[in-house]
């Protein structure tokens, strides 16, 4: 099972999502942002970091770079795609994921462990969460505010797009509408959220909750893949 | 303007050149003496920043050879952009710790941010991917509105330009004393990895070979910031040296270290250089002068972002994110594609010679005829007048706050509730919380952080391996104001101290010089008395000093900052597994106190709160026992003796036992024995002192570890319940009780709960930023 990594120039986290890949038992593979090909990945994951300098705004010129091409086809076929901080602005700006990322309410970037609540463990990216679990994660943006106009964050609830919602003890960091911290398309096979699940994938790191997170991604994958 | 024009408005004085470029007539006739004739303008302008002390440390040079440089698997080592140690199974480390406090000071937000950018190429340089960044940051008094806006600058600098960059800022320091007012420091520390067979070097060999710039194009900022900048004392012009601060672009220079360290893995370089202070005139003169070549620039060849630059400008401008990279002519096809696919530009400028030279043509002319060493390694060197300052008393605590004082009701200056002292010290901005600082850096990006810095050591796991790295910054400036050459070795064994409790072996010394105007024989006393102790601990603590910096001319109106002899320390533990940690671990657990308490409070955070009086002196330092405890606790941590381990400092041991309970969650039941009187037991900083916990069944094992290595171990108490609580006890205790008189308690008794709130609200309070 190959999950493919998006490498935009200036993606700092391609290198620790392509390890916690293979520590979730996958084959990781590297996509090129200027090539339009995915090298036979079955799950696509959009890295953090700053893509193409996050000029103008954070996210909103890769999503015009090559790969995003082969990146939306493969999410229109139904294949599964995750977008991890950046890559999560990534996703909205290119309107695969609902919602806007604004800059955060302190006006900072904020790094800071938080907790999460799973609202949903019926999705692909998030089978292998025991009910009821939450999870400790590092977030580390200046722009995670997520927004969505207040008639639309009632249609989002109401077709159950949240995922992930920050929680107690710590809370929400950064001023996100109804503590959003991640949400999920329509048709459920694409998803983002701010905090890092690949840097929460050892004990030794302070936290292996983020392995819950890839490895449904990776057995996700080898179900479609298998169907 | 031209750099003439640039010069002369800065002095705002017409002048002969020499002197508007900042040579003085002493330098002009040894130019003229290694030239064999007048130099030409811009001649006279490569060497105006090549012979600046930011570059030539014309004043430090004798001294620096004092530092011991040979020791355990040191690869490269000062000279070099930055020291590399080896540290087994092929792997080295590359790390260094730089200045940038000038620029920070003229326009704080970029002048942090490029000095992030500029350590950071100093590791990529040597062939290591950068892994980690540590900030030593020094500024006034954080109640002073210009002290918060610089603050807030350097802060989101530091952080603007790590973050985006991808390298997690992982550790520092932030101290505040009146000292910095004007002139703040911004001391950044990096450390990479790399393969030990790709370390690179910065020179020039093999002539015919082709001289390949690549990164951004060279424009007009930073002109004249080594000598205009970094090599003069502070004034009210500073803040029209605003254009001669760089300005910085972390997405340019992600894509500089990805095309870097591809170009050296692939084996396309035979050398690579940074581009930093002098710009294009450091780099060609310092890799040429190290092959015992020349290099012939041509100079229509180097793409500019700004038109009508004169010739001195391209020669000398620091604009940033640029490499040199020294090339066999039948790979740069190879190199300019591997630049390509990362969108960085690269151009040949010119090639390696066999005369020596550094010429730069254009147009088919000779502009510039210097031999390389005349720039670099034969740079003028000055024997500086040091003398120590006279006093006609003994000098008072620095940094004492009288204001703070005042703002701080209920703080008696005699007698005392030393439950009352803690939570003033624990809040005390420069004891308290960094997290308002450190939740601007990303610390986890790269995921290999297993421990950021805000419990001393920062400590990076080296993935396929059990081994860490270990890394800590320490300066003790209010020590070295009052003793320049005590403050210095004490920082020395401070952070080695940090790295050691960890249990990791300290294997490297960086250190960044920070000092007032060496014209002055003052300040120079106080630097070389800064040199001395460096040096002086280092040998003891058997380390070597790998490389780092000096920083004069740190002096503003109101007087020279306190000797500042910032030092990083690297360290490597063998078995992650083993690691000790500063919170106490578990309930039960017994709480003692390794190393002995000296006298001395001056230079101590509570003789800035309390004063201290004037004939008192700061604790002294003995290296051998410094050397005793650090050995100890590497072997028990060895043995898993230790469950947890913290370094005793500012605040003394009533805040060093308060943050293990703060950062534990646990409370404490201990009696202290006080043998001279209970400010000096409970809140002295005398070194080598760390405050160990350890299980009932090892603690006999502990004891007999210590007594044979002869440390001190005094057992304290235990772990356990929601507070901390001291009691004094032995006959000091109680003279000291009647002194204080009645109705005032004897013993620190506090919840937690409360020294966790004092900790963590001192910075936001003290900078006005509360929520």
């Amino acid at each position: 099972m190959r999950v493919g990594v998006v490498v935009f120039p200036g993606s700092n986290c391609d290198r620790d999502t392509l390890h916690g890949v293979e520590l979730a038992g996958a084959e990781p593979v590297a996509l090129w942002h200027e090539e339009p090909d995915l090298r036979g990945a079955e799950v696509v994951i959009l890295p953090g970091g700053f893509a193409y300098g996050d000029y103008l705004r954070a996210g909103v010129l890769a999503r015009f770079s090559p790969v995003m091409k082969a990146v939306r086809d493969h999410a229109a076929r139904g294949g599964l795609v995750l977008g991890i901080c950046n890559g999560f602005q990534v996703l909205a700006e290119a309107g695969l994921v609902p919602g806007a990322l604004l800059r955060n309410a302190s006006l900072r970037f904020e790094h800071r462990w938080v907790r999460l609540a799973v609202e949903r463990t019926d999705t692909p990216f998030t089978r292998a969460v025991p009910p009821g679990l939450t999870l400790r994660l590092p977030i580390a943006h200046g722009e995670g505010n997520f927004f969505l106009p207040p008639d639309e964050l009632d249609a989002l609830e109401a077709r159950r797009g949240v995922v992930f919602r920050y929680v107690a003890p710590e809370g929400n960091p950064n001023g996100s509408a109804r503590d959003i911290a991640g949400v999920i398309d329509r048709r459920g096979n694409v998803c983002g959220l701010m905090p890092h699940p690949e840097r929460a994938a050892e004990p030794l790191l302070g936290s292996a909750d983020g392995l819950l997170l890839l490895r449904s991604l990776v057995g996700s994958g080898l179900a479609s893949a298998a169907a | 303007m031209t750099i003439v024009e640039t010069a002369v408005a800065a002095a705002d004085l017409p002048m002969p050149l020499h002197r508007a470029l900042g040579l003085t007539d002493e330098e002009l006739a040894a130019i003229h003496d290694r030239l064999d004739r007048a130099p030409n303008d811009l001649e006279l302008a490569m060497f105006s920043v090549m012979w600046s002390e930011h570059c030539s440390y014309k004043s430090s040079r004798p001294w620096l050879r004092r530092l011991p440089s040979a020791g355990r698997g040191v690869v490269a080592g000062q000279g070099e952009n930055a020291g590399v140690i080896s540290i087994g199974d092929g792997l080295a480390v590359a790390f260094k710790l730089e200045s940038h406090n000038h620029p920070s000071a003229v326009e704080p937000y970029q002048g942090a941010a490029t000095g992030v950018g500029g350590i950071l190429r100093d590791i990529f340089t040597m062939g290591a991917r950068p892994i980690a960044v540590l900030d030593a940051l020094k500024f006034g008094d954080p109640a002073d509105e210009h002290t918060r806006h610089l603050v807030r600058g350097v802060v989101r600098g530091v952080g603007g330009y790590g973050n985006c960059v991808g390298v997690p800022t992982v550790g520092g320091e932030l101290v505040f004393d009146p000292s910095y007012g004007e002139n703040p420091l911004v001391n950044v520390m990096a450390v990479g990895l790399l393969e030990e067979r790709h370390l690179t070097r910065a020179a020039a060999p093999g002539p015919g070979n082709a001289v390949v710039l690549f990164g951004s194009a060279t424009g007009r900022d930073g002109i004249g910031g080594a000598s205009v900048l970094a090599s003069a004392t502070f004034d009210d012009s500073s803040a029209t040296k605003r254009p001669t601060v760089q300005v910085g672009d972390p997405f340019a220079e992600k894509l500089l270290i990805e095309a870097s360290l591809e170009l050296i893995d692939r084996g396309l370089v035979e050398g690579l250089q940074d581009l930093g202070a002098a710009g294009i005139t450091c780099a060609v003169s310092e890799t040429a002068d190290r092959a015992g070549t020349g290099i012939l620039v041509d100079l229509d060849a180097i793409p500019r972002r700004e038109t009508g630059m004169s010739p001195a400008e391209v020669m000398i401008s620091e604009s940033q994110e640029r490499m040199l990279a020294i090339v066999r002519p039948a790979l740069v096809g190879d190199v300019e594609g591997v630049c390509r696919r990362w969108g960085v530009g690269a151009t040949v400028i010119g090639r390696v010679t066999d005369d020596g030279l550094i010429r730069v043509v254009s147009g088919g002319v000779e502009l510039a005829r210097i031999p390389a060493p005349a720039l670099t390694s034969d740079a003028i060197v000055y024997q500086r007048e040091a003398r120590p300052p006279v006093h006609e008393r003994a000098a008072p605590a620095p940094g004492v706050q009288h204001e703070l004082l005042e703002r701080e009701p209920g703080l008696p200056e005699r007698g005392m509730d030393p439950g009352a002292v803690l939570l003033a010290l624990l809040g005390h901005p420069n004891v308290c919380s960094r997290a308002w600082v450190t939740t601007q850096y990303d610390e986890t990006v790269g995921a290999d952080t297993v421990a950021a810095g805000e419990h001393g050591a920062a400590v990076l796991r080296v993935r396929g391996t059990a081994r860490a790295l270990v890394m800590a910054t320490d300066a003790c400036a209010a020590v070295a104001s009052l003793d320049p050459y005590l403050g210095a070795a004490m920082a020395v064994a401070e952070c080695a101290r940090n790295v050691a409790i960890t249990g990791a072996r300290p294997m490297g010394v960086t250190d960044c010089l920070n000092y007032g105007d060496p014209g002055r024989p003052e300040a120079f006393w106080a630097f070389t008395e800064g040199i001395r102790g460096v040096a002086d601990a280092c040998r003891a603590l058997e380390l070597p000093v790998t490389g780092g910096n000096v920083s004069f001319y740190n002096e503003s109106g109101r007087g020279a900052i306190a000797p500042t002899a910032q030092i990083g320390v690297l360290g490597l533990l063998d078995d992650i597994e083993r690691r000790v940690s500063p919170p106490f671990r578990s309930p039960d657990d017994v709480v003692g106190l390794l190393g002995s308490t000296t006298p001395g409070l001056a230079g101590s955070v509570y003789a800035s709160l309390a004063g201290a009086s004037l004939d008192d002196r700061p604790p002294g330092l003995e290296l051998g026992r410094e050397r005793a405890l650090q050995e100890l606790l590497l072997e028990a941590a060895a043995q898993g003796l230790l469950a947890s381990a913290q370094d005793v400092s500012g605040g003394g041991l009533a805040v060093a036992l308060a943050e293990c309970c703060v950062w534990s969650g646990l409370g404490a039941q201990l009696e202290l024995a006080v043998g001279s009187t209970p400010a000096l037991e409970l809140f002295g900083e005398a070194p080598s002192r760390v405050v160990v916990s350890t299980t009932p069944e090892r603690w006999e094992r502990l004891a007999d570890l210590a007594a044979g290595r002869a440390v001190p171990l005094e057992r304290l108490g235990r772990v356990g319940g929601d507070r901390l609580r001291v009691r004094l006890i032995g006959l000091a205790a109680t003279g000291a009780a009647e002194e204080r008189g009645a109705g005032v308690a004897d013993d620190v008794d506090v919840p937690v709960g409360a020294l966790e709130h004092a900790w963590s609200a001192g910075l936001p309070r003290a900078l006005g930023e509360e929520a």
